[in-house]
């Protein structure tokens, strides 16, 4: 490692502590003060780094694909459908699916903060957060798509949806092609957490991934 | 407000950049803002439009250069101190200085954390019939609220279409201020690409944002 290397990572290091310790302070001021108990913070976070996250959302289209009535109901209310799965049914009042066609590709977003449908999908990725995505998804989402390697053609509508409310937005992709007579189980591993936000589609079967 | 979080059509923030097997948390620490948020939530220190409004008034410079976690922390210290249950006293101290203030649901324990992982309800009986239907055309009113507005600036003085009521909703402009639910009909409204970006956007876009029924007048 050169000294320049090494200096860097000392600067990165103290970064991170300063704001680390502001955490802790105020985690332990809380705390003190008989406002949180720590271990109900732990239950918090291992909650979305292990239970919650996009298997929830996965399963639920890979229902949508193999049971034409759950996709009708699910297009119909979603709250309502999801509720009927069991253990995915948290989705609170306000889940909106919108299907994916060959004529119509639907995509999220939240311009003004990082609104995301967290009980389906988890916690939402940075690029869902940040400047480029708030900013160009509602003007340029072509060009955000081909960011993500996505094109799409040209006559193609593009529905972009804006949560701007406490509506939370699920795509429902297509299903892909060669899958007939797939189980719920395999559909599900094709179903991946852009394809559900908009911006990248299921995993073709059988390609490596 | 017209603050720099309302980003939908600005220019120049680049690419985006998608991480390839991105973790939950970047570190551990975000992972504690984050429960510390959702804690003082549930247990009533606030509601999530008074938070999202404390992370809009963030100064411009910080709001940009701060990451998404750093935000939340940088929120919720000050929404802690301005609601009186943290002193700047605390925090200089690092440690609980002054007393406690007592929280509308009392302290978050374990026993709590499995309703949160439920989203709250925010639908609310309805004070007045709703004004528009699907098929309405529409105009976002041309309106600058110096406090928190769902209401994306560029949208505002276009005229689209409504295409779902979404029901009677808590509003967030009155919630966020701690004046009330003043529940208010919500409905998607869609917009031609070319209505909201000019003759030579691409015409076979359209862009929808959820609308509160004040945010909008029949054209």
């Amino acid at each position: 490692m050169t000294d320049h290397d090494h200096h860097h990572h000392e600067h990165d290091h103290s970064e991170l502590s300063e704001t680390e310790l502001r955490v802790r302070a105020l985690e332990t001021i809380l705390t003190e003060k008989g406002y949180v108990d720590p271990p109900a913070l732990d239950a918090i976070i291992q909650a979305y780094e292990t239970k919650i996250g996009p298997h929830n959302g996965a399963r639920v289209v890979a229902k949508a694909w193999s049971d034409p009535a759950f996709k009708r109901a699910l297009l119909e209310d979603g709250t309502k459908a999801v509720g009927t799965l069991g253990h995915v049914s948290r989705v609170g009042d306000h889940l909106v699916v919108v299907e994916n066609t060959p004529q119509r590709h639907n995509m999220v977003v939240c311009t003004l903060c990082s609104c995301y449908p967290w009980e389906m999908l988890g916690l939402p990725p940075v690029w869902y957060k940040a400047a480029p995505y708030r900013s160009r998804a509602v003007k340029d989402p072509r060009g955000v798509l081909a960011d993500f390697d996505v094109s799409l053609p040209n006559e193609t509508e593009i529905r972009v949806w804006d949560s701007t409310a406490e509506t939370r937005f699920l795509v429902l992709p297509m299903r892909p092609a060669g899958t007939e007579g797939w189980s719920e189980q395999q559909l599900a591993e094709l179903v991946t957490r852009d394809s559900m936000i908009g911006t990248g589609f299921p995993k073709i079967p059988g390609a490596p991934s | 407000m017209n603050g720099v979080h309302d980003m939908g059509g600005m220019d120049g923030f680049g690419k985006v950049e998608p991480e390839p097997n991105e973790p939950a948390f970047h570190a551990a620490w975000e992972g504690r803002v984050m429960a510390m948020v959702r804690a003082m939530g549930a247990a009533g220190a606030f509601n999530i439009d008074t938070s999202r409004y404390y992370r809009e008034i963030l100064p411009p410079d910080v709001y940009l250069s701060s990451s998404y976690y750093q935000k939340w922390l940088l929120g919720l210290e000050d929404m802690l101190i301005d609601k009186g249950y943290v002193s700047a006293g605390d925090v200089a101290a690092g440690h609980a200085a002054a007393p406690a203030k007592p929280l509308k649901h009392g302290k978050f324990t374990l026993d709590d954390v499995e309703r949160i992982m439920v989203r709250g309800k925010f639908g609310r009986e309805a004070q007045a019939p709703a004004k528009f239907k699907p098929g309405d055309r529409v105009r976002a009113r041309n309106m600058h609220p110096a406090t928190h507005t769902r209401l994306p600036r560029y949208v505002r003085g276009h005229v689209g279409v409504v295409e779902l009521n979404l029901g009677c909703n808590v509003f967030p402009d009155s919630a966020a201020m701690e004046a009330g639910d003043n529940p208010q009909w919500l409905y998607t409204v869609v917009f031609d690409a070319t209505e909201l970006w000019g003759p030579d956007a691409d015409p076979t876009v359209k862009v929808s944002v959820d609308a509160f029924e004040p945010y909008l007048e029949a054209v």
